[in-house]
């Protein structure tokens, strides 16, 4: 049941009332990067137009009020993942840096020429090659837990890969390439059995279900702003603190430092040492705006309202003759990775976009998921909390419309 | 439904689609290279037999869109008979008319690939179009086993 005004919630994004070639948009692409609500889009203006100077420096009313939003923000990412403390949540761009910023520090202080660090075989590449380069650089051996032709995790397998090696495990919360959900409580079980401490990579689960870090017990979390309604350019890297104070820095330059000679440094403290440089301020600001936002309408209502939604698309497109479903893990997020036969997803992807549709047609940084499907590409529609069953129609009307001019 | 799309998906193109021409694998090829875009994972192998420095066969294989398979179809028909310097003059004017530089196109020599034209009003395109033509590019230099768009 759905818990909210969809309507009020389509007004509270004015970009949903934009015409794509002369059609009302249906912005299927939500996976890739969703939409920004108002509140967020005005939480940055608003800063720069009344509050905005650096942070962290200034003894001037202005930095005083630009900090307070910027550290304020920080309260709100702490207490969205419920983390214990403000030390335990690291600003960065994205999903991608916080992974590398793990890799080069975490990885490089603890991880040896023969350790181990285990993904699985449904990651996104940002999951990957930070982790491929650690290993190049280290001498350790990157193992992949295999997946099944549902896309799910062979769990029996991730935890054959389990030795006294292994120095970190590294999964995806949820798959972007498949919707894949994967049972992270049971990897990180199975992990914390012997010490080995685990990332999540949470790109993906962040905007679809409430992430709790010290329920999970997770050594590292790591998501972007722009999947969670926010700006581009943020994201978050929450870690223990421990862990993060045991930690060498990731950057050099300033408020990473507490006091600075020629002849040596002393860092600052959490979670400042790995915040080198002016940091993105008003991103910072939006995504406060933007958890604000959520937290109104409440996860667990944004997560069943998409389960609908996904239940809906996902009946409706196993109706379709000659389209098969690429991922059909029993616990899926909101996410339909199709193919069609012999229709390249480019052309769906072109076609669809005639007709206003928004869906993404490629790899998805997934190459690996890619060849395990044996498809070159597939095509993807991701849904938001914004999106409607109505829309969903117009998409499946528009597949059923392309295979008939396809012939 | 699509009227949007007329110029882009011409009738030949949806014919190239279904049944491509020369998609077959050559034997004892004197070119032979391998076309990626891995942007979307179009992918193809490129062979040609050659006389003198006239192309006296062209086939392919490979899996892509409908205008990238198109596009490589039309090419292997129209380069048969053409010599290595007429193949490269293509090239260019193929390049000309697909990223909008009309101007430079003789549509004598461009003939019947004009129905690709289309792809220059979606920029996201223009590369499953122009794959095949950088391929056998590659090939007549002679110089690469492989090359990506990107």
């Amino acid at each position: 049941m759905t818990t909210f005004s969809i309507e009020k919630i389509r007004e509270d994004f004015p970009i949903l009332k934009e015409k794509i070639r002369n059609k009302p948009l249906v912005y299927l692409d939500n996976a890739a990067t969703c939409q920004k609500p108002q509140v967020v889009i005005d939480s940055i203006s608003h800063l720069y137009t009344h509050e905005y100077a650096n942070v962290h420096r200034g003894v001037h009313t202005l930095s005083v009020k630009a900090t307070d939003r910027y550290e304020g923000a920080r309260e709100k990412v702490k207490n969205f993942i419920n983390a214990q403390s403000i030390k335990e949540i690291i600003f960065v761009k994205g999903t991608t840096e916080a992974i590398n910023l793990v890799a080069q520090t975490f990885g490089k202080a603890n991880i040896k020429a023969g350790d181990e660090i285990i993904i699985t075989a449904m990651e996104h590449h940002s999951n990957i090659v930070p982790w491929q380069m650690l290993c190049e650089e280290t001498g350790a051996v990157l193992k992949v837990a295999p997946i099944n032709l549902q896309g799910e995790l062979i769990f029996a397998e991730y935890e054959k890969l389990i030795s006294d090696k292994t120095k970190l495990v590294a999964v995806v919360h949820m798959s972007n390439a498949l919707g894949t959900i994967n049972p992270v409580e049971k990897i990180i079980a199975a992990a914390k059995a012997k010490n080995i401490p685990v990332l999540l990579d949470g790109a993906q689960a962040i905007p679809h279900m409430s992430v709790d870090v010290q329920a999970l017990d997770c050594d590292f979390y790591a998501f972007s702003g722009h999947k969670l309604y926010a700006p581009a350019g943020i994201g978050v890297l929450y870690g223990k603190q421990a862990l993060l104070e045991a930690m060498p820095p990731y950057q050099g330059g300033g408020d990473m430092i507490r006091k600075v000679t020629f002849e040596e440094t002393e860092y600052n403290g959490l979670p400042y040492k790995f915040e080198a440089g002016t940091p993105s301020i008003a991103d910072v600001v939006g995504l406060g705006a933007a958890i604000d936002y959520l937290t109104e309408i409440g996860m667990d209502n944004i997560a069943s309202y998409e389960a609908e939604l996904l239940q809906y698309a996902t009946a409706k497109a196993k109706t379709i003759k000659g389209l098969r479903i690429v991922g059909e893990a029993r616990e899926k997020g909101a996410i339909l990775s199709f193919v069609l036969d012999k229709i390249h997803p480019h052309d769906i992807g072109t076609m669809l976009d005639s007709l206003g549709i928004a869906i993404r047609a490629g790899h998805h940084c997934a190459m690996p998921v890619m060849d395990f499907f044996a498809v070159p590409a597939t095509a993807r529609a991701s849904f938001a909390v914004y999106n409607t069953k109505e829309e969903i129609d117009i998409l499946m009307n528009g597949i059923e419309q392309l295979i008939e001019v396809f012939g | 439904m699509f009227d949007d799309l007329r110029d882009l998906y011409q009738e030949v193109i949806f014919d190239h689609n279904r049944n491509p021409r020369n998609f077959r694998v050559m034997e004892n090829p004197d070119r032979e290279v391998e076309g990626f875009n891995p942007l979307c994972g179009d992918r193809l192998t490129l062979f040609l037999k050659m006389q003198g420095d006239e192309i006296i066969d062209a086939s392919f294989q490979g899996s892509g869109c409908a205008i990238s398979t198109a596009s490589v179809s039309l090419m292997t028909e129209i380069v048969k008979g053409k010599t290595e310097n007429e193949a490269e003059e293509l090239f260019h004017q193929f390049h000309a008319m697909t990223t909008g530089k009309e101007g430079e196109v003789d549509l004598q020599v461009i003939g019947k690939l004009a129905v690709l034209a289309g792809v220059r009003e979606y920029p996201a395109r223009v590369k499953c179009a122009t794959l095949a033509w950088h391929t056998l590019d590659a090939a007549l230099k002679n110089e690469e086993k492989s090359i990506s768009t990107e």
